[in-house]
Protein backbone atom coordinates (compact mmCIF):
# COMPACT_ATOMS: atom_id res chain seq x y z
CA UNK A 1 0.00 0.00 0.00
CA UNK A 2 1.44 3.75 -1.02
CA UNK A 3 2.11 5.39 2.03
CA UNK A 4 1.08 9.12 1.66
CA UNK A 5 3.82 11.63 0.80
CA UNK A 6 4.97 13.50 3.42
CA UNK A 7 3.95 17.07 2.58
CA UNK A 8 5.49 20.02 4.22
CA UNK A 9 3.44 22.40 6.76
CA UNK A 10 3.32 25.18 3.95
CA UNK A 11 2.03 22.69 1.53
CA UNK A 12 -0.57 21.17 4.20
CA UNK A 13 -1.95 24.95 5.10
CA UNK A 14 -2.05 25.45 1.21
CA UNK A 15 -4.43 22.67 0.62
CA UNK A 16 -6.54 23.49 3.81
CA UNK A 17 -7.36 26.79 2.65
CA UNK A 18 -8.27 25.19 -0.56
CA UNK A 19 -10.62 22.71 0.78
CA UNK A 20 -11.87 25.64 2.83
CA UNK A 21 -12.31 27.93 -0.04
CA UNK A 22 -14.27 25.19 -2.02
CA UNK A 23 -15.82 23.57 0.78
CA UNK A 24 -17.82 27.56 2.18
CA UNK A 25 -18.56 28.00 -2.47
CA UNK A 26 -20.56 24.60 -2.25
CA UNK A 27 -22.49 25.49 0.99
CA UNK A 28 -23.73 28.72 -0.65
CA UNK A 29 -24.14 27.57 -4.34
CA UNK A 30 -25.79 24.35 -3.18
CA UNK A 31 -27.35 25.82 0.29
CA UNK A 32 -25.75 23.09 1.78
CA UNK A 33 -25.82 23.14 5.85
CA UNK A 34 -23.46 22.47 8.72
CA UNK A 35 -20.42 24.61 7.66
CA UNK A 36 -19.41 25.42 10.62
CA UNK A 37 -19.28 22.08 11.99
CA UNK A 38 -16.86 21.08 8.57
CA UNK A 39 -14.57 24.60 9.08
CA UNK A 40 -13.37 23.15 12.35
CA UNK A 41 -12.38 20.20 10.97
CA UNK A 42 -10.35 20.79 8.24
CA UNK A 43 -6.74 20.72 9.30
CA UNK A 44 -7.92 17.05 11.36
CA UNK A 45 -8.60 15.71 7.29
CA UNK A 46 -6.25 17.42 5.70
CA UNK A 47 -3.29 16.27 8.09
CA UNK A 48 -4.83 12.90 7.97
CA UNK A 49 -5.42 12.62 3.86
CA UNK A 50 -2.49 13.85 2.86
CA UNK A 51 0.26 12.90 5.82
CA UNK A 52 -1.50 9.91 8.15
CA UNK A 53 -3.31 7.72 5.79
CA UNK A 54 -1.66 4.93 3.78
CA UNK A 55 -4.43 4.86 1.43
CA UNK A 56 -3.99 4.91 -2.48
CA UNK A 57 -6.58 7.02 -4.24
CA UNK A 58 -5.63 5.02 -7.40
CA UNK A 59 -7.10 1.82 -5.88
CA UNK A 60 -9.72 2.72 -3.21
CA UNK A 61 -10.89 -0.57 -1.82
CA UNK A 62 -6.95 -2.72 -1.54
CA UNK A 63 -7.75 -4.71 1.38
CA UNK A 64 -4.74 -3.35 3.12
CA UNK A 65 -5.64 0.21 2.91
CA UNK A 66 -6.18 2.14 6.35
CA UNK A 67 -9.79 2.83 6.68
CA UNK A 68 -10.80 6.32 7.86
CA UNK A 69 -15.31 6.46 8.76
CA UNK A 70 -16.83 10.27 9.26
CA UNK A 71 -18.53 9.40 12.26
CA UNK A 72 -19.93 13.17 12.28
CA UNK A 73 -21.60 12.29 9.06
CA UNK A 74 -22.71 15.84 8.98
CA UNK A 75 -19.07 16.75 8.03
CA UNK A 76 -19.99 15.59 4.66
CA UNK A 77 -19.90 18.16 2.43
CA UNK A 78 -15.87 18.76 3.88
CA UNK A 79 -15.03 15.34 3.42
CA UNK A 80 -15.75 15.24 -0.40
CA UNK A 81 -14.01 18.01 -1.00
CA UNK A 82 -11.21 16.80 0.86
CA UNK A 83 -11.50 13.22 -1.28
CA UNK A 84 -11.84 14.78 -4.96
CA UNK A 85 -8.32 17.28 -4.01
CA UNK A 86 -6.51 13.86 -3.03
CA UNK A 87 -8.15 12.57 -6.31
CA UNK A 88 -10.54 9.70 -5.63
CA UNK A 89 -12.46 11.52 -8.25
CA UNK A 90 -12.76 14.26 -10.64
CA UNK A 91 -12.95 16.99 -9.06
CA UNK A 92 -15.88 17.98 -12.33
CA UNK A 93 -18.08 15.59 -10.15
CA UNK A 94 -18.50 18.15 -7.41
CA UNK A 95 -20.44 19.95 -9.87
CA UNK A 96 -23.87 17.75 -9.03
CA UNK A 97 -23.67 18.85 -5.62
CA UNK A 98 -26.83 19.56 -3.91
CA UNK A 99 -28.51 18.70 -6.99
CA UNK A 100 -31.38 16.62 -7.70
CA UNK A 101 -30.44 12.34 -8.15
CA UNK A 102 -27.11 13.13 -7.04
CA UNK A 103 -25.66 11.22 -4.38
CA UNK A 104 -23.38 14.18 -3.19
CA UNK A 105 -25.51 15.69 -0.62
CA UNK A 106 -25.34 15.98 3.27
CA UNK A 107 -24.32 13.11 4.50
CA UNK A 108 -21.93 9.69 3.25
CA UNK A 109 -23.88 7.20 1.43
CA UNK A 110 -23.14 3.55 1.14
CA UNK A 111 -19.78 2.53 0.28
CA UNK A 112 -19.71 2.10 -3.58
CA UNK A 113 -20.61 5.46 -4.85
CA UNK A 114 -18.10 7.71 -3.68
CA UNK A 115 -14.70 6.63 -3.99
CA UNK A 116 -13.19 6.45 -0.78
CA UNK A 117 -16.26 6.76 1.04
CA UNK A 118 -15.70 3.59 3.79
CA UNK A 119 -19.34 3.83 5.43
CA UNK A 120 -22.77 5.53 5.01
CA UNK A 121 -22.69 7.94 8.59
CA UNK A 122 -25.06 10.77 9.92
CA UNK A 123 -26.67 8.61 12.03
CA UNK A 124 -24.22 9.70 15.18
CA UNK A 125 -22.72 7.31 17.46
CA UNK A 126 -22.84 4.68 14.54
CA UNK A 127 -19.24 5.22 12.59
CA UNK A 128 -16.82 4.73 15.85
CA UNK A 129 -18.25 1.73 16.33
CA UNK A 130 -18.31 0.47 12.37
CA UNK A 131 -14.27 1.66 12.13
CA UNK A 132 -13.51 -0.84 15.36
CA UNK A 133 -15.53 -3.67 13.51
CA UNK A 134 -12.86 -2.80 10.45
CA UNK A 135 -9.94 -2.73 12.92
CA UNK A 136 -10.89 -6.12 14.62
CA UNK A 137 -11.29 -7.28 11.14
CA UNK A 138 -7.80 -6.78 10.26
CA UNK A 139 -6.47 -7.91 13.31
CA UNK A 140 -8.33 -11.40 12.29
CA UNK A 141 -7.22 -10.90 8.74
CA UNK A 142 -3.63 -10.59 9.87
CA UNK A 143 -3.03 -7.00 8.09
CA UNK A 144 -1.25 -4.46 9.68
CA UNK A 145 -2.98 -1.40 8.49
CA UNK A 146 -4.72 1.24 11.06
CA UNK A 147 -8.53 2.56 11.30
CA UNK A 148 -9.33 5.68 11.94
CA UNK A 149 -12.71 7.16 13.27
CA UNK A 150 -13.71 11.48 13.36
CA UNK A 151 -16.71 11.72 15.90
CA UNK A 152 -17.81 15.61 16.89
CA UNK A 153 -18.17 16.39 20.38
CA UNK A 154 -22.23 16.74 20.12
CA UNK A 155 -22.06 12.81 19.34
CA UNK A 156 -20.31 11.75 22.65
CA UNK A 157 -24.41 12.18 23.74
CA UNK A 158 -24.82 8.99 21.89
CA UNK A 159 -24.59 6.09 24.44
CA UNK A 160 -23.08 3.53 21.41
CA UNK A 161 -19.96 5.97 21.66
CA UNK A 162 -19.30 5.06 25.03
CA UNK A 163 -20.15 1.00 24.49
CA UNK A 164 -17.58 1.24 21.58
CA UNK A 165 -15.13 2.83 23.83
CA UNK A 166 -15.43 -0.18 26.46
CA UNK A 167 -15.24 -2.53 24.08
CA UNK A 168 -12.10 -1.46 22.02
CA UNK A 169 -10.28 -0.95 25.02
CA UNK A 170 -11.48 -4.57 26.41
CA UNK A 171 -10.10 -5.96 23.30
CA UNK A 172 -7.36 -4.00 23.55
CA UNK A 173 -7.76 -2.56 19.92
CA UNK A 174 -4.54 -0.89 19.28
CA UNK A 175 -4.94 0.12 15.73
CA UNK A 176 -7.38 2.38 15.70
CA UNK A 177 -7.43 5.99 16.48
CA UNK A 178 -10.51 8.03 17.29
CA UNK A 179 -10.43 12.01 16.91
CA UNK A 180 -13.12 14.48 18.73
CA UNK A 181 -13.38 17.29 16.92
CA UNK A 182 -13.92 19.50 20.11
CA UNK A 183 -15.57 22.50 18.54
CA UNK A 184 -17.82 23.00 21.76
CA UNK A 185 -20.99 23.61 20.26
CA UNK A 186 -23.77 21.02 19.06
CA UNK A 187 -26.66 21.78 16.84
CA UNK A 188 -28.30 23.86 19.36
CA UNK A 189 -26.57 24.76 22.48
CA UNK A 190 -22.99 24.31 24.01
CA UNK A 191 -22.27 20.77 24.24
CA UNK A 192 -20.89 21.30 28.11
CA UNK A 193 -23.95 22.40 28.76
CA UNK A 194 -26.16 19.73 27.19
CA UNK A 195 -24.59 17.18 28.59
CA UNK A 196 -21.58 17.69 30.75
CA UNK A 197 -18.84 15.98 28.55
CA UNK A 198 -15.56 17.45 30.82
CA UNK A 199 -13.52 16.69 31.78
CA UNK A 200 -13.37 14.70 28.12
CA UNK A 201 -9.99 13.73 27.69
CA UNK A 202 -9.84 12.06 31.46
CA UNK A 203 -13.20 10.13 30.17
CA UNK A 204 -11.64 8.56 27.86
CA UNK A 205 -8.34 7.88 29.73
CA UNK A 206 -10.54 6.27 32.21
CA UNK A 207 -12.45 4.36 29.44
CA UNK A 208 -9.43 2.67 29.23
CA UNK A 209 -7.86 4.93 26.04
CA UNK A 210 -4.30 6.63 25.53
CA UNK A 211 -5.62 9.63 25.09
CA UNK A 212 -3.93 12.97 23.66
CA UNK A 213 -5.61 16.70 24.08
CA UNK A 214 -4.14 19.11 21.18
CA UNK A 215 -5.16 22.25 18.96
CA UNK A 216 -6.94 20.96 16.23
CA UNK A 217 -6.01 23.77 14.24
CA UNK A 218 -2.33 22.76 14.66
CA UNK A 219 -0.77 21.13 11.55
CA UNK A 220 1.92 19.93 13.06
CA UNK A 221 0.53 18.97 16.81
CA UNK A 222 -1.93 16.84 14.66
CA UNK A 223 0.95 15.59 12.90
CA UNK A 224 2.67 14.67 16.27
CA UNK A 225 -0.72 13.18 18.04
CA UNK A 226 -1.31 10.80 14.97
CA UNK A 227 2.34 9.42 14.94
CA UNK A 228 2.22 9.16 18.62
CA UNK A 229 -1.33 7.16 18.70
CA UNK A 230 0.62 4.71 16.32
CA UNK A 231 2.97 3.56 18.73
CA UNK A 232 0.60 2.80 21.16
CA UNK A 233 0.51 -1.23 21.42
CA UNK A 234 -1.95 -1.87 23.64
CA UNK A 235 -4.86 0.41 23.52
CA UNK A 236 -6.56 2.99 21.47
CA UNK A 237 -5.86 5.88 20.97
CA UNK A 238 -8.07 9.19 21.27
CA UNK A 239 -6.93 12.53 19.91
CA UNK A 240 -9.19 15.20 21.58
CA UNK A 241 -8.54 17.91 19.06
CA UNK A 242 -9.78 21.40 20.61
CA UNK A 243 -11.28 23.50 17.50
CA UNK A 244 -13.40 26.64 16.22
CA UNK A 245 -16.86 25.63 14.43
CA UNK A 246 -16.64 28.18 11.70
CA UNK A 247 -12.70 28.37 11.89
CA UNK A 248 -10.86 30.20 9.27
CA UNK A 249 -13.97 33.38 8.85
CA UNK A 250 -13.95 35.62 11.81
CA UNK A 251 -17.88 35.95 11.26
CA UNK A 252 -18.53 32.05 11.77
CA UNK A 253 -15.95 31.51 14.08
CA UNK A 254 -17.94 29.98 17.19
CA UNK A 255 -21.10 31.40 15.74
CA UNK A 256 -23.39 28.45 16.00
CA UNK A 257 -25.81 30.11 13.39
CA UNK A 258 -23.71 28.84 11.32
CA UNK A 259 -24.60 24.91 12.48
CA UNK A 260 -27.89 25.24 10.16
CA UNK A 261 -26.92 28.85 7.74
CA UNK A 262 -25.60 28.55 4.67
CA UNK A 263 -23.57 31.86 3.01
CA UNK A 264 -25.40 34.79 1.12
CA UNK A 265 -23.79 36.09 -2.23
CA UNK A 266 -22.25 39.33 0.60
CA UNK A 267 -21.06 36.74 3.24
CA UNK A 268 -19.85 33.86 0.46
CA UNK A 269 -17.96 37.08 -0.79
CA UNK A 270 -16.59 38.29 2.25
CA UNK A 271 -15.57 35.05 3.64
CA UNK A 272 -13.64 34.58 0.72
CA UNK A 273 -11.79 37.70 0.86
CA UNK A 274 -10.88 37.03 4.51
CA UNK A 275 -9.43 33.42 3.18
CA UNK A 276 -7.35 35.22 0.50
CA UNK A 277 -5.54 37.16 2.90
CA UNK A 278 -3.97 34.46 4.46
CA UNK A 279 -0.05 34.50 4.14
CA UNK A 280 1.46 31.61 3.62
CA UNK B 1 -21.48 -23.00 14.00
CA UNK B 2 -18.10 -25.14 14.93
CA UNK B 3 -18.57 -26.71 11.35
CA UNK B 4 -19.21 -23.29 10.14
CA UNK B 5 -16.23 -21.84 11.51
CA UNK B 6 -14.07 -24.42 10.18
CA UNK B 7 -15.39 -24.92 6.67
CA UNK B 8 -14.57 -20.70 6.33
CA UNK B 9 -11.76 -18.36 7.91
CA UNK B 10 -14.36 -15.46 7.54
CA UNK B 11 -16.80 -16.66 10.27
CA UNK B 12 -17.00 -14.87 13.36
CA UNK B 13 -19.69 -15.06 16.21
CA UNK B 14 -20.47 -11.81 18.12
CA UNK B 15 -22.02 -12.51 21.31
CA UNK B 16 -23.90 -9.84 23.76
CA UNK B 17 -22.88 -11.96 26.90
CA UNK B 18 -25.10 -14.81 26.22
CA UNK B 19 -24.28 -18.32 25.53
CA UNK B 20 -22.73 -19.60 28.71
CA UNK B 21 -20.79 -22.78 27.48
CA UNK B 22 -22.94 -23.32 24.68
CA UNK B 23 -19.77 -22.08 22.57
CA UNK B 24 -17.29 -23.99 24.04
CA UNK B 25 -16.38 -26.27 21.11
CA UNK B 26 -16.18 -23.14 18.80
CA UNK B 27 -14.06 -21.37 20.99
CA UNK B 28 -11.60 -24.18 20.77
CA UNK B 29 -11.52 -24.09 16.63
CA UNK B 30 -11.55 -20.35 16.36
CA UNK B 31 -10.62 -18.71 19.54
CA UNK B 32 -10.06 -15.12 17.94
CA UNK B 33 -13.32 -14.61 16.25
CA UNK B 34 -15.34 -15.59 18.79
CA UNK B 35 -16.01 -11.44 20.52
CA UNK B 36 -18.15 -11.70 23.47
CA UNK B 37 -19.06 -7.62 22.73
CA UNK B 38 -20.94 -7.51 26.79
CA UNK B 39 -23.84 -6.35 27.10
CA UNK B 40 -24.27 -3.58 24.54
CA UNK B 41 -26.00 -4.46 21.42
CA UNK B 42 -25.70 -0.68 19.50
CA UNK B 43 -22.04 -1.23 19.32
CA UNK B 44 -22.36 -5.01 18.86
CA UNK B 45 -24.46 -4.37 15.69
CA UNK B 46 -22.61 -1.54 14.11
CA UNK B 47 -18.96 -3.62 14.64
CA UNK B 48 -20.38 -6.52 12.89
CA UNK B 49 -21.15 -3.97 10.12
CA UNK B 50 -17.31 -2.78 10.21
CA UNK B 51 -16.06 -6.70 10.07
CA UNK B 52 -18.87 -7.52 7.33
CA UNK B 53 -17.55 -4.54 5.18
CA UNK B 54 -13.92 -5.68 5.51
CA UNK B 55 -14.88 -9.26 4.32
CA UNK B 56 -15.70 -10.98 7.26
CA UNK B 57 -19.13 -13.16 7.62
CA UNK B 58 -20.15 -12.12 11.16
CA UNK B 59 -23.48 -14.18 12.97
CA UNK B 60 -24.43 -11.67 15.99
CA UNK B 61 -26.44 -13.61 18.68
CA UNK B 62 -28.54 -12.41 21.84
CA UNK B 63 -31.56 -12.63 23.69
CA UNK B 64 -34.66 -12.25 20.78
CA UNK B 65 -35.23 -7.95 21.66
CA UNK B 66 -32.11 -7.19 22.17
CA UNK B 67 -30.74 -8.54 19.15
CA UNK B 68 -33.39 -6.28 17.32
CA UNK B 69 -35.71 -3.38 18.62
CA UNK B 70 -32.91 -2.74 20.58
CA UNK B 71 -30.81 -1.81 18.32
CA UNK B 72 -32.93 -1.41 15.40
CA UNK B 73 -31.15 2.13 14.46
CA UNK B 74 -27.62 0.01 14.02
CA UNK B 75 -29.49 -2.84 11.79
CA UNK B 76 -31.15 -0.57 9.61
CA UNK B 77 -28.22 1.91 9.03
CA UNK B 78 -25.15 -0.43 9.34
CA UNK B 79 -26.34 -4.15 8.15
CA UNK B 80 -29.15 -3.50 5.87
CA UNK B 81 -28.56 -0.22 4.19
CA UNK B 82 -25.15 -1.43 3.41
CA UNK B 83 -25.91 -4.84 2.54
CA UNK B 84 -22.97 -5.90 5.20
CA UNK B 85 -23.08 -10.19 5.04
CA UNK B 86 -24.59 -10.12 8.83
CA UNK B 87 -26.76 -13.00 10.23
CA UNK B 88 -28.48 -11.49 13.13
CA UNK B 89 -29.57 -14.62 15.13
CA UNK B 90 -32.33 -13.75 17.81
CA UNK B 91 -32.66 -16.59 20.72
CA UNK B 92 -35.70 -17.09 22.89
CA UNK B 93 -37.89 -15.37 20.46
CA UNK B 94 -41.79 -15.05 21.18
CA UNK B 95 -42.90 -16.23 24.12
CA UNK B 96 -40.05 -18.58 24.64
CA UNK B 97 -39.02 -17.16 27.73
CA UNK B 98 -42.82 -16.04 28.39
CA UNK B 99 -41.90 -16.59 32.63
CA UNK B 100 -39.11 -13.75 31.80
CA UNK B 101 -41.65 -11.13 31.58
CA UNK B 102 -42.70 -8.94 28.71
CA UNK B 103 -38.66 -7.53 28.50
CA UNK B 104 -37.86 -10.76 26.88
CA UNK B 105 -40.98 -11.47 24.86
CA UNK B 106 -40.32 -10.74 21.44
CA UNK B 107 -43.46 -10.43 19.25
CA UNK B 108 -42.70 -7.31 16.82
CA UNK B 109 -39.74 -8.28 15.25
CA UNK B 110 -41.03 -9.83 11.93
CA UNK B 111 -43.55 -6.94 11.88
CA UNK B 112 -40.78 -4.48 12.45
CA UNK B 113 -37.65 -6.18 10.51
CA UNK B 114 -39.48 -7.14 7.49
CA UNK B 115 -40.36 -3.49 6.52
CA UNK B 116 -36.16 -2.83 6.28
CA UNK B 117 -34.93 -3.10 2.95
CA UNK B 118 -31.94 -6.13 1.59
CA UNK B 119 -32.86 -7.67 5.41
CA UNK B 120 -34.06 -11.32 4.66
CA UNK B 121 -36.33 -12.59 7.38
CA UNK B 122 -36.46 -16.35 8.65
CA UNK B 123 -38.10 -18.21 11.60
CA UNK B 124 -37.34 -21.76 11.11
CA UNK B 125 -39.65 -24.37 12.83
CA UNK B 126 -36.57 -26.75 13.75
CA UNK B 127 -33.17 -27.35 13.94
CA UNK B 128 -32.83 -28.82 10.39
CA UNK B 129 -34.16 -25.42 8.83
CA UNK B 130 -32.20 -23.16 11.07
CA UNK B 131 -29.08 -25.31 9.75
CA UNK B 132 -30.06 -25.26 6.35
CA UNK B 133 -30.60 -21.31 6.38
CA UNK B 134 -27.59 -20.47 8.80
CA UNK B 135 -25.64 -22.14 6.66
CA UNK B 136 -27.44 -20.02 3.13
CA UNK B 137 -27.07 -16.76 5.29
CA UNK B 138 -23.26 -17.49 5.48
CA UNK B 139 -22.65 -18.33 2.02
CA UNK B 140 -24.80 -16.33 -0.02
CA UNK B 141 -23.58 -13.46 2.48
CA UNK B 142 -27.15 -11.33 2.35
CA UNK B 143 -28.27 -9.50 5.44
CA UNK B 144 -30.08 -11.98 7.12
CA UNK B 145 -32.31 -12.44 10.62
CA UNK B 146 -32.65 -15.85 11.72
CA UNK B 147 -35.51 -15.91 14.69
CA UNK B 148 -35.31 -19.03 16.92
CA UNK B 149 -36.95 -20.51 20.01
CA UNK B 150 -35.25 -22.15 22.73
CA UNK B 151 -33.29 -25.55 23.61
CA UNK B 152 -34.87 -28.83 23.10
CA UNK B 153 -37.44 -28.19 20.81
CA UNK B 154 -38.59 -31.07 18.56
CA UNK B 155 -37.94 -31.59 14.73
CA UNK B 156 -40.57 -31.26 12.70
CA UNK B 157 -39.47 -31.31 9.15
CA UNK B 158 -38.14 -34.67 7.21
CA UNK B 159 -34.61 -34.72 6.25
CA UNK B 160 -34.84 -34.84 3.00
CA UNK B 161 -37.31 -31.78 2.83
CA UNK B 162 -36.14 -29.07 0.55
CA UNK B 163 -34.86 -26.74 2.80
CA UNK B 164 -33.37 -23.22 2.85
CA UNK B 165 -34.54 -19.49 3.06
CA UNK B 166 -37.71 -18.53 1.10
CA UNK B 167 -38.56 -22.43 0.73
CA UNK B 168 -42.19 -23.85 2.07
CA UNK B 169 -42.70 -27.44 3.01
CA UNK B 170 -45.40 -29.32 3.62
CA UNK B 171 -45.55 -31.24 6.52
CA UNK B 172 -49.38 -32.71 6.56
CA UNK B 173 -51.74 -33.44 3.71
CA UNK B 174 -54.84 -32.15 3.87
CA UNK B 175 -58.22 -30.89 2.55
CA UNK B 176 -60.21 -27.39 2.40
CA UNK B 177 -58.00 -25.80 5.67
CA UNK B 178 -54.66 -24.68 5.54
CA UNK B 179 -52.57 -24.14 8.26
CA UNK B 180 -49.32 -21.75 7.14
CA UNK B 181 -47.17 -21.70 10.04
CA UNK B 182 -44.00 -20.22 10.76
CA UNK B 183 -41.47 -20.68 13.85
CA UNK B 184 -41.14 -23.69 15.96
CA UNK B 185 -45.17 -22.95 17.28
CA UNK B 186 -45.63 -25.33 14.38
CA UNK B 187 -45.59 -28.01 17.21
CA UNK B 188 -48.95 -26.87 17.97
CA UNK B 189 -50.40 -27.32 14.91
CA UNK B 190 -49.47 -30.51 14.67
CA UNK B 191 -50.70 -31.87 18.01
CA UNK B 192 -54.00 -29.59 16.65
CA UNK B 193 -54.12 -32.23 13.83
CA UNK B 194 -54.14 -34.84 15.57
CA UNK B 195 -56.57 -34.10 17.66
CA UNK B 196 -58.93 -33.64 14.39
CA UNK B 197 -57.59 -36.23 13.18
CA UNK B 198 -59.92 -38.01 15.70
CA UNK B 199 -62.86 -35.98 14.61
CA UNK B 200 -62.48 -36.98 11.07
CA UNK B 201 -60.76 -33.59 10.05
CA UNK B 202 -57.70 -33.56 7.90
CA UNK B 203 -55.82 -30.21 8.47
CA UNK B 204 -52.65 -29.33 6.27
CA UNK B 205 -49.88 -27.99 7.46
CA UNK B 206 -46.84 -26.16 6.07
CA UNK B 207 -44.20 -24.38 7.35
CA UNK B 208 -43.15 -21.15 5.48
CA UNK B 209 -39.35 -21.10 7.08
CA UNK B 210 -38.76 -17.54 5.98
CA UNK B 211 -41.41 -14.56 5.87
CA UNK B 212 -39.35 -12.58 3.09
CA UNK B 213 -38.41 -13.53 0.78
CA UNK B 214 -42.14 -15.65 1.11
CA UNK B 215 -42.49 -18.47 -1.27
CA UNK B 216 -44.60 -17.58 -3.51
CA UNK B 217 -43.89 -20.77 -5.83
CA UNK B 218 -45.50 -22.55 -2.77
CA UNK B 219 -48.49 -19.97 -2.61
CA UNK B 220 -49.52 -20.06 -5.74
CA UNK B 221 -49.80 -24.10 -5.09
CA UNK B 222 -51.53 -23.92 -2.29
CA UNK B 223 -54.24 -21.54 -4.59
CA UNK B 224 -54.06 -23.88 -7.05
CA UNK B 225 -54.46 -27.49 -4.73
CA UNK B 226 -58.09 -25.69 -3.73
CA UNK B 227 -57.74 -24.81 -0.32
CA UNK B 228 -60.13 -22.36 0.78
CA UNK B 229 -59.24 -21.39 4.30
CA UNK B 230 -56.26 -20.22 5.44
CA UNK B 231 -54.74 -20.38 8.90
CA UNK B 232 -52.04 -18.52 9.44
CA UNK B 233 -49.80 -19.18 12.78
CA UNK B 234 -47.04 -17.34 14.43
CA UNK B 235 -45.74 -16.80 17.84
CA UNK B 236 -45.77 -12.79 17.35
CA UNK B 237 -48.56 -10.36 17.22
CA UNK B 238 -51.24 -10.35 14.49
CA UNK B 239 -50.41 -7.10 13.23
CA UNK B 240 -47.27 -7.56 10.50
CA UNK B 241 -46.35 -10.37 10.72
CA UNK B 242 -46.93 -13.85 8.73
CA UNK B 243 -50.93 -13.44 8.74
CA UNK B 244 -50.50 -9.84 6.96
CA UNK B 245 -48.11 -11.14 4.65
CA UNK B 246 -50.17 -13.41 3.48
CA UNK B 247 -52.89 -10.87 3.17
CA UNK B 248 -50.51 -8.44 1.29
CA UNK B 249 -49.69 -11.18 -1.37
CA UNK B 250 -53.54 -12.45 -1.71
CA UNK B 251 -54.34 -8.97 -2.15
CA UNK B 252 -51.42 -8.10 -4.92
CA UNK B 253 -52.44 -11.39 -6.77
CA UNK B 254 -56.24 -10.06 -6.50
CA UNK B 255 -57.14 -13.40 -5.37
CA UNK B 256 -60.64 -12.74 -3.44
CA UNK B 257 -61.59 -16.22 -2.82
CA UNK B 258 -59.58 -17.51 0.27
CA UNK B 259 -60.63 -17.20 3.56
CA UNK B 260 -57.78 -16.20 6.13
CA UNK B 261 -57.55 -16.42 9.52
CA UNK B 262 -54.79 -15.48 11.75
CA UNK B 263 -53.97 -16.62 14.74
CA UNK B 264 -51.19 -14.94 16.80
CA UNK B 265 -50.94 -12.87 20.02
CA UNK B 266 -53.41 -9.75 19.84
CA UNK B 267 -52.63 -5.90 20.51
CA UNK B 268 -51.17 -5.95 24.12
CA UNK B 269 -48.08 -6.91 26.06
CA UNK B 270 -48.43 -10.21 27.87
CA UNK B 271 -48.06 -9.80 32.00
CA UNK B 272 -49.64 -12.40 33.05
CA UNK B 273 -46.99 -14.98 33.06
CA UNK B 274 -46.10 -19.10 33.22
CA UNK B 275 -44.10 -20.42 31.34
CA UNK B 276 -44.00 -21.05 27.27
CA UNK B 277 -47.45 -23.42 27.48
CA UNK B 278 -49.19 -21.52 29.86
CA UNK B 279 -48.84 -18.25 28.05
CA UNK B 280 -49.77 -19.94 25.12
CA UNK B 281 -52.96 -21.20 26.24
CA UNK B 282 -53.99 -17.98 28.21
CA UNK B 283 -53.28 -16.20 24.81
CA UNK B 284 -55.74 -18.85 22.44
CA UNK B 285 -52.41 -20.49 20.63
CA UNK B 286 -51.93 -23.31 21.31
CA UNK B 287 -52.89 -27.01 19.91
CA UNK B 288 -56.89 -27.09 21.05
CA UNK B 289 -57.19 -23.33 20.09
CA UNK B 290 -55.95 -23.95 16.61
CA UNK B 291 -58.38 -26.80 16.64
CA UNK B 292 -61.40 -25.13 17.98
CA UNK B 293 -60.70 -22.53 15.21
CA UNK B 294 -60.62 -25.35 12.69
CA UNK B 295 -63.63 -26.65 13.71
CA UNK B 296 -65.65 -23.99 13.35
CA UNK B 297 -64.84 -23.29 10.00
Amino acid sequence: MATTAPESTAALNRIALTIRRRTIETSARARIPHLGSCLSCVELLTTLYWQELRIDPQEPEAPNRDRFVLSKGHGAPVLFQVLAERGFFEIERLAEFGKPGSVFHEHPPKPGYIPGVEAATGSLGHGLPMAIGMAIAQRIQGIDSRCYALLSDGECNEGSIWEAAMLAAGQHVHNLTAIVDYNKWQATDRSQEVMALEPLAAKWEAFGWYAQEIDGHDLAAIGQALAAARTETSKPSVIVAHTIKGKGVSFMEDDNNWHYRTPNPDELAAALAELQEVQL
Amino acid sequence: MKELVQESSDVCLLSGDIGNRMFDRYKEVAPTRFLNCGIAEANMMSMAAGMALSGLRPVVYTITPFTTTRCLEQIRTGVAYHEAPVVIVGTGSGLSYAELGATHHSLEDLAILRSIPNLQVCAPADSLELEAQLRQAITEGQPTYIRIGKKGEPDLLAEHAPLGIGKANLLKQGNKILLLGIGPILSEALQASTLLEQKGIQLAIASMGSIKPLDHQFLHQCVTAGYSHWISLEEHHQTGGLGSALLEWLSEQQINTIEIKRMGIGDHFVHQLGDQNYVRESEGLNASAIANLVQSL
